[in-house]
C-alpha cells in the first residue's frame, strides 16, 4: 500500500507530517505530493486515487484497516472534477521535487517547442494567447516580452514576483511548493524569448517551504535550464516588496522604495537593465501555452480576459482552496456553489477580492463576473484573485480602520499622499467609530481617498480607498452607530 | 560560528548581495548590530547611513536581540474572517512569548495561523493557541 501526503504548508500546517510519520510507523509507504488545493480537506490522505480527509493520527489505523470512510475519487470530487486545471493540472499528483514525474507529466515539453520555434514565434506565441500579468495589474504578458527582446543591452533579467503577500491569496506559493519545476521552466522560456540569462526569484520570508523547494529545484533543473541561471532571493517582511519597482530596488540591496515610472522596469529595470518582472502565475502559466499554443490558452476566457485564473477560495468559507477556472464564472458562484458559504454556518456579509487594496462586494454584487474589464467597472479589481468571504460578525468600520492601518505600516514613504493620508485615515476612521462629527469625518474620508487614489506613485496608496470607500458605500450602518 | 567577514565572503560574487548578507546576520546573530552595519558598510563600499537605512526598512532585521521566544500570529483579512482577533487577548494577557503581527502566511483558508521559527500552524482556536503559547 502506498499512501499519497501533501507536504505543502497548508498540509503540514494542519499536521500533515504527524499524519505520514504514523502511516510511514505502521509500514506503509508514503509519497509526499503536492496539494489538491482542497484545504478544508488538508491532511488529504490519497490511497490509490481514493481520499480521506481531514485526517488525524488516530484515524491512520483504521484507513490502514479499511474502516474508515473515504470521500471517493479524489478526481471526481465535485471541488475538483468542475475546474479547468492548466496551471494546476499536476496539483496532488506529483512528487514536487521529483525530475521523472515532472518528465512523466508532460515537464519541459513547453521549453522544447520554445527552442524549436525560435525566440520571436515564443513571444508570438505568448501575444496570441491573450496572458495577461497574474499579479493583479493584467497587462499583456506578450508585449511585456516584445518590450524586453526588442530593449537594447547586453544583460536582461527575468525576475519572478513571488513576494504574495495579499492576505486570501496562496496560489504562488501553491506552485512554488507543488510544481517549482514548472515555474522554473516558464522562466527558462521567457530568457530564452528576450535573450536574458539570468532570472531571480524574489520570495517572501514568509513562505520558507516555498524557498525551500524553489532553491532546491533550481539545483536539481539547473542542466536542463542552462545557459540560463536561477537564483532565489529572500524578501524580509515588507509587503511593498510586491511592487515591481519595490521589489527591483529590494533586489539591489537598497530600501523597497517605489521607483517612479517611466522608466519602464522592461527597459530600465534591475541594475538599470532591460527586466522582465512577471507574478509567479504568469510564468508558470507559460509552459502550458507554449505546449499548446497560444490559440488553444486564448480559447479560454471571456471578454479581453483570456485563459483561465487559479481562483483562491478564503477566509470564512466552508469549502476553501484552490479554484483553476476560465475567466467569467460569477462571485456568488465561487461564493456559494463551490465555496459553500461560511465556514461559522452564518450569512455571508461580503467578500474582499484582490487581497487589502481590493473592495468590499456586497451579495447584491455577487453576479459579477471574474473578468477584469467587469470589475473595474464596479470599482472593484480582480487583482491576484483572492477571495475572502465574511459572514454578518464582521464589523466593516474596523476593516476599513484596518485597510488604513496596515497601508501606514506598510508604506515605504516614498510619497506623501500614502505616507501621511494612511496615517490620517486611521485617525479620521477612529473618530468616526467614537462617533465624532460622523458626517464630517465621513467627507473627510471620501476627500482624503480621491487624493490617495490620484496622487500616489503606487498601488498601495492608490488601491487603499477601494477597501475603505466600498466599505462606506456598502455598509454605511457600520459607520454611524 | 561565522563571523560577518565569513558571511560577507559568502556573499562575494552576488549581485547586490546586502539583503542575503543581513538575512545571514539576522540569522546568525539574533540582530544586526552597529558594528556589523559599519563593517557590512565598509566592505560593500556602501555608506552606514544606506545599510542603516536598509536594516531600518524591513520587519525582519531586528536592531536588538529579542530574548523572548517569538511567535508569528496572522492578523491580516483572511484570519480575521476566521476569527483571529479572539486570540489576541490570549496573547496580550501573558509576557512570556513575543507574539508578534505578520500579514499573511498563505493560509488562508485554514486560519487563524501562526509560525515559530520555520514551523507552521493552522486552524488555530483559544484552546490550541494556548496549548501552542505554552509549549513554546
Amino acid at each position: 500500500m502506498t499512501v499519497r501526503i501533501s507536504d505543502d504548508a497548508v498540509a503540514i500546517a494542519c499536521g500533515a507530517d504527524d499524519v505520514a510519520a504514523a502511516f510511514i510507523a505502521a509500514g506503509v509507504t508514503v509519497e509526499r505530493v503536492s496539494s489538491w488545493g482542497m484545504h478544508w480537506l488538508e491532511p488529504l490522505v490519497d490511497i490509490d486515487g481514493s481520499g480521506y480527509g481531514p485526517v488525524s493520527v488516530d484515524q491512520v489505523a483504521d484507513i490502514i484497516n479499511g474502516n474508515a470512510p473515504s470521500l471517493g475519487r479524489i478526481e471526481d470530487h465535485p471541488f475538483i472534477a468542475k475546474q479547468t486545471r492548466l496551471t494546476f493540472a499536476r496539483a496532488g499528483k506529483t512528487r514536487p521535487l521529483s525530475l521523472d514525474d515532472y518528465y512523466a507529466s508532460d515537464g519541459w515539453l513547453g521549453l522544447a517547442r520554445a527552442r524549436e520555434m525560435g525566440a520571436q514565434a515564443t513571444i508570438d506565441t505568448v501575444m496570441t494567447s491573450g496572458l495577461r500579468g497574474r499579479g493583479g495589474a493584467g497587462f499583456p504578458a506578450g508585449i511585456k516580452w516584445q518590450t524586453v527582446a526588442r530593449a537594447s543591452g547586453d544583460q536582461k533579467y527575468i525576475v519572478c514576483n513571488a513576494d504574495e503577500g495579499d492576505s486570501a491569496t496562496f496560489a504562488d506559493r501553491m506552485v512554488m511548493e507543488g510544481d517549482p519545476f514548472m515555474l522554473i521552466e516558464g522562466m527558462a522560456i521567457a530568457g530564452f524569448a528576450v535573450g536574458a540569462d539570468k532570472g531571480y526569484v524574489y520570495i517572501r520570508s514568509e513562505y520558507p517551504h516555498a524557498i525551500a523547494k524553489m532553491e532546491a529545484a533550481i539545483k536539481l533543473s539547473a542542466h536542463l535550464v542552462a545557459p540560463f541561471v536561477l537564483e532565489v532571493r529572500v524578501g524580509a517582511g515588507a509587503y511593498i516588496c510586491g511592487e515591481e519597482t519595490s521589489l527591483l530596488n529590494s533586489l539591489e540591496g537598497k530600501r523597497g522604495e517605489v521607483r517612479a515610472k517611466p522608466p519602464l522596469p522592461a527597459l530600465e529595470g534591475l541594475f538599470g537593465k532591460p527586466t522582465i518582472v512577471n507574478n509567479v502565475l504568469t510564468l508558470a502559466a507559460i509552459p502550458w501555452v507554449l505546449q499548446h499554443g497560444g490559440e488553444a490558452y486564448a480559447a479560454f476566457g471571456a471578454g479581453r480576459s483570456r485563459g483561465t485564473m487559479p481562483i483562491q477560495i478564503a477566509g470564512n468559507v466552508k469549502h476553501g482552496g484552490l479554484y483553476e477556472v476560465a475567466f467569467g464564472i460569477t462571485l456568488g458562484e465561487l461564493v456559494h456553489d463551490i465555496g459553500g458559504g461560511t465556514a461559522s454556518g452564518r450569512p455571508v456579509r461580503c467578500v474582499q477580492v484582490g487581497g487589502p487594496l481590493g473592495a468590499y462586494i456586497p451579495p447584491a454584487q455577487f453576479h459579477l463576473p471574474f473578468d477584469y474589464e467587469a470589475f473595474a467597472a464596479a470599482d472593484a479589481l480582480i487583482g491576484h484573485a483572492g477571495v475572502n468571504i465574511f459572514d454578518d460578525t464582521v464589523d466593516m468600520a474596523q476593516m476599513a480602520r484596518f485597510a488604513m492601518e496596515f497601508c501606514a505600516v506598510e508604506s515605504c514613504g516614498k510619497c506623501t499622499p500614502c505616507r501621511l493620508g494612511s496615517t490620517r485615515g486611521v485617525e479620521t476612521l477612529d473618530q468616526i467609530i467614537a462617533g465624532k462629527n460622523v458626517a464630517a469625518n465621513l467627507a473627510l474620508i471620501a476627500d482624503l481617498s480621491e487624493t490617495m487614489k490620484f496622487g500616489s506613485l503606487c498601488a498601495l496608496g492608490g488601491f487603499t480607498p477601494y477597501p475603505v470607500m466600498s466599505a462606506i458605500k456598502h455598509f454605511p450602518e457600520d459607520f454611524n452607530r | 560560528m561565522a563571523t560577518i567577514a565569513d558571511i560577507l565572503a559568502e556573499h562575494n560574487d552576488k549581485e547586490g548581495p546586502l539583503l542575503p548578507v543581513l538575512h545571514d546576520v539576522q540569522k546568525i546573530f539574533g540582530h544586526v548590530s552597529e558594528e556589523a552595519m559599519r563593517e557590512i558598510a565598509q566592505a560593500l563600499n556602501l555608506t552606514r547611513a544606506e545599510v542603516h537605512g536598509v536594516v531600518s526598512f524591513y520587519h525582519d532585521f531586528r536592531k536588538e536581540v529579542e530574548p523572548r521566544p517569538v511567535l508569528k500570529l496572522c492578523r491580516a483579512e483572511a484570519c480575521k474572517a476566521r476569527g483571529v482577533e479572539a486570540l489576541v487577548p490570549i496573547a496580550d494577557n501573558q509576557n512570556r512569548i513575543k507574539v508578534e503581527a505578520i500579514y499573511c502566511l498563505g493560509l488562508c483558508a485554514v486560519g487563524p495561523s501562526a509560525m515559530v521559527g520555520e514551523k507552521v500552524y493552522a486552524r488555530l482556536d483559544g484552546a490550541k493557541f494556548k496549548i501552542l503559547l505554552e509549549a513554546m
